[in-house]
């Protein structure tokens, strides 16, 4: 319930959630019931504990008994808990083969990592996108003020159908990521080279939020998802808006200054994180960029390393990423700043690459 | 060499093949570590205090959440417990020292080698290691850092330490052991290390083996843990846990042992049950060696798999609790008294079960795929090795450093040591649970504003349980110096061959065997 008022959203919270679906449901209410055999254990337990502290003092006057052993106290405390144990296996195990059904879905979405952003693609529909942070640096860096959703916003939330039962494909691009979402109770981890599977069937519209939960590298905390439900209607004008638009992309050529400020846009949210807002990278770890050699040498090479990426490093291909008008505005500004232009300038080589210049490259492949 | 001829200042130290020098070093070596690995969660903290980046580069938390997991696992809690093995194993057995002397200086001496290896990762060009202690590839293959060898190698030289270690264990526990003890009639904390031993024997080569695979892949061209190559990274996670899950109770099981020698010694009431207690850390032991999978069940499992790890984890559940049952009758009609070493001992048990009873919760499936990895899970597993190993580690020094040193230290410091202890620990982990259960995942250096007041609160608890490790240097440094002479009994309830040798004990602890009735 409180995950659709957006003010109980910056409260703490003590509990887990029940969340928004019959899978969430399930696990909240055994949840519940293994918390509080836990308790009533630990009452049970920790009052004869204490009891004994109490009343068996020396201070008090107590004189140590002599037993030591009792085979039928031990047999019971063994077989009690056993049977406490059955009566929690049974119900674990009907949500458990509750959860793995995952036959007769509607609806297919590969959801794929990437360090450190998501990708979604919708199977049937031939269309996908990346999702990332878009929590502004300077909130994270404590210049600015923190907005309610801090660390949990992204550009482009997954958008999804109620009432449908939509199959997760979670696979990953480099390391292991993993894909969780409190409200559905959807935990999968992100592997690369496999596919793993889970489902949802959301019953209510609205925003929800979750994390990336498996360590991944430098950017593990800010990798959030963000899933909006919309009912049948909605998700379909949402779907024909969002096929339309990846359409029409504009190729046409732009200026140094567009390329430059664009670009430097798209740097920050995709390279800063290694390559770092100075470009000199992590020595031994990232390499720089200021003066580096495909930074400021043949154009060639610069278009192929952003395209493919680095095999064995952490360089991953952004061929898939970033639209040709997003290669060229951030390959031209690696191009231009730092001082690369003079460096640029002195190797006899493209300060400038135009979107048609990737297309173009791409075309010779 | 004969007794009286030993070599004076650093040379004793270096070429000493005497068990109490030796668990000594052990000893001193755990702390330093202990400081330097509670001074890197003490950076964690700081970061965590407060949302946003405010301290450091999230990779460096990375690096230091790393080192600090394997700090304080390989470099603090099992070279003490190595430690307190060396100092009493061969008392508590009526030995003179332990059967394999040579071996037990060269499994010391390789340890502070293998650390100085993994800090110089701090200083070597590019990150230290950042992949967490779970050393998970790719993450630690393809995009490890250079300084990723350097661990490697580490590892290898800590387990080869270890091995020497729990051989020489189990060669003095089977071959020195006083004429008429019988192995049931052996103390319950020799019987612990004995089952350790074994432990410990099974599961490093296995360790040893998965970083090996991790440096052919790194640079030797084999693709183990690369599906690129036809390989699997959720191989290197069966490996990994097939070791670690026998490692958590390697940790714990020498825990137990302490608890079950104090609790008798300050209730003046023999242990209830004493080879129920046996039995049931054998079967600890052997369940341990069938759990490994239920660390990774969002890996993608079949259900099958995924059932037979929830029931056999649940069944842990068993004879932990006959441990926890057991103990309590035994505080049961005592006449207890609360020295240092009984607090905490009794917050052992008071806390431990906590622990357990997370760990029962993280059992059942469904409920973990909430839980797994989140703070919840480091709520858990700290609430079992900080209250649970370490409280009995301090347990154990409070209980048996008379009897080393022959001086009684400070209660009254001790019992601060306690309870500040006691209620910083508290204040640090218990929020985790909410923390987890809210949604929070763990290894994060930067977190949602809602998490931001149990954070807060975690933060001051471990500055307050880091400064109150303090008092306990003062406490046993100030019983090495000053402390007034004590008895060869030292406590009114103690019991075993131990405290029949003077206090403080000989330097060859028993040159004639004693008798066993």
């Amino acid at each position: 319930m409180f995950l659709c008022s957006s003010l109980a959203q910056a409260a703490y919270r003590l509990d887990l959630s029940p969340g928004v679906t019959e899978v969430s449901r399930k696990i909240y209410t055994l949840h519940h019931m293994v918390l509080w055999i836990c308790i009533a254990i630990g009452i049970v337990v920790f009052s004869v504990m204490f009891y004994a502290l109490v009343k068996h003092r020396k201070k008090a006057g107590a004189r140590a008994a002599e037993f030591h052993e009792n085979i039928w106290v031990e047999i019971g405390w063994m077989v009690v808990p056993l049977l406490i144990l059955v009566a929690l296996a049974i119900p674990a195990t009907k949500t458990l083969l509750f959860m793995h059904d995952t036959e007769e879905s509607e609806l297919s979405v590969k959801i794929t990592g990437y360090q450190w952003k998501w990708k979604y693609d919708y199977m049937g529909d031939n269309f996908g996108f990346f999702s990332e942070l878009s929590t502004p640096q300077e909130a994270i860096q404590g210049k600015k003020e923190k907005g309610e959703h801090y660390l949990l916003e992204v550009n482009h939330p997954l958008v999804l159908p109620v009432h449908q039962k939509i199959r997760l494909l979670v696979t990953s691009n480099d390391v292991i990521h993993s894909w969780w979402v409190p409200a559905f109770g959807v935990k999968q981890d992100a592997i690369p080279g496999f596919i793993n599977e889970a489902w949802i069937k959301i019953e209510k519209p609205g925003t929800y939020r979750g994390q990336c939960a498996e360590l991944c590298g430098r950017g593990h905390a800010f990798m959030p998802i963000v899933v909006v439900a919309k009912t049948a209607t909605d998700y379909q004008k949402w779907l024909s808006e969002q096929k339309l638009a990846s359409l029409t992309i504009d190729l046409s050529s732009r200026t140094l200054e567009w390329l430059q400020r664009e670009g430097k846009a798209i740097y920050e949210k995709n390279c800063m994180t290694c390559h770092q807002g100075t470009g000199e990278g992590v020595p031994g770890a990232f390499p720089a960029l200021k003066g580096g050699r495909v930074a400021t040498g043949p154009i060639k090479q610069h278009i192929q390393t952003v395209l493919w990426g680095v095999e064995g490093t952490a360089m991953q291909a952004f061929k898939e990423q970033l639209n040709d008008v997003e290669l060229a505005a951030v390959i031209t500004y690696e191009r231009n700043a730092w001082g690369n232009d003079v460096r640029v300038q002195h190797n006899k080589t493209e300060p400038l690459v135009q979107p048609a210049d990737i297309q173009s490259y791409l075309k010779k492949q | 060499m004969r007794t009286g001829e030993r070599p004076k200042g650093v040379i004793r130290w270096i070429t000493t093949t005497n068990h109490k020098d030796i668990g000594t070093l052990y000893l001193v070596l755990a702390f330093i570590l202990f400081f330097v690995g509670g001074s890197m969660a003490l950076v964690i903290r700081t970061e965590l205090f407060a949302p946003g980046l405010q301290w450091v580069d999230p990779d460096f938390f990375n690096q230091m959440s790393t080192l600090h997991g394997l700090i304080m696992i390989f470099g603090f809690l099992m070279p003490s417990f190595v430690g307190l093995a060396n100092w009493q194993i061969p008392m508590m057995i009526g030995a003179p020292d332990m059967a394999l002397p040579r071996m037990n200086n060269l499994s010391f001496w390789i340890l502070p080698f293998a650390f100085l290896l993994l800090a110089s990762t701090l200083f070597i060009e590019g990150p230290a290691p950042n992949f967490g202690w779970t050393l998970y590839p790719p993450l630690s293959t393809t995009y490890g850092p250079d300084s990723t060898d350097f661990l490697i190698f580490s590892i290898h030289l800590m387990g080869i330490s270890s091995i020497m270690g729990a051989i020489n264990i189990i060669a003095t526990i089977l071959n020195l052991r006083a004429p008429g003890m019988s192995l049931i009639k052996m103390p319950i904390f020799v019987w612990t290390w004995l089952i350790t031993a074994f432990l410990l024997i099974a599961v490093m080569p296995v360790l040893a083996g998965s970083v090996t695979m991790m440096l052919m892949d790194r640079h030797f061209g084999t693709s183990f843990f690369n599906a690129g190559g036809g390989g699997d990274p959720v191989l290197f996670q069966h490996l990994f846990w097939f070791f670690g899950h026998p490692e958590v109770y390697i940790l714990i099981l020498p825990a137990f042992g302490v608890i079950s020698e104090i609790l008798p010694t300050f209730s003046r009431k023999k242990l209830f049950g004493r080879t129920s207690m046996i039995y049931a850390v054998g079967c600890i032991a052997l369940l341990s060696f069938l759990v490994w999978a239920h660390h990774m069940f969002t890996v993608g499992m079949p259900v099958a798999g995924e059932l037979f790890f929830m029931y056999t984890t649940m069944l842990i559940a068993v004879p932990t609790g006959v441990k926890v049952f057991n103990w309590v009758a035994t505080l049961y009609r005592g006449s207890i008294t609360f020295e240092p070493p009984m607090l905490f001992a009794l917050a052992f048990i008071l806390l431990f079960t906590i622990g357990g009873f997370s760990g029962l919760m993280l059992a059942m499936v469904p409920a973990d795929f909430q839980y797994h990895d989140t703070y919840f899970v480091v709520a858990h597993f700290h609430y079992v090795l900080v209250p649970g190993a370490v409280f009995a580690l301090f347990a154990a020094i409070y209980y048996w450093l008379p009897k080393w040193t022959g001086r009684l230290y400070n209660m009254h410091i001790a019992r601060w040591h306690f309870w500040l202890s006691f209620l910083a620990v508290n204040l640090l982990f218990f929020p985790m649970h909410f923390l987890g259960l809210a949604g929070m995942p763990r290894r994060i250096a930067d977190y949602a504003l809602q998490f931001a007041e149990f954070n807060r609160m975690a933060s001051i608890g471990g500055f307050t349980f880091g400064i109150a490790q303090l008092l306990f240097i003062v406490v046993v440094i100030q019983c090495i110096l000053r402390g007034p002479r004590t008895t060869s009994r030292v406590w009114e309830g103690s019991h075993g061959l131990e405290w029949t040798l003077p206090s403080p004990a000989p330097y060859h602890s028993f040159a004639i065997p004693p008798k066993i009735e």
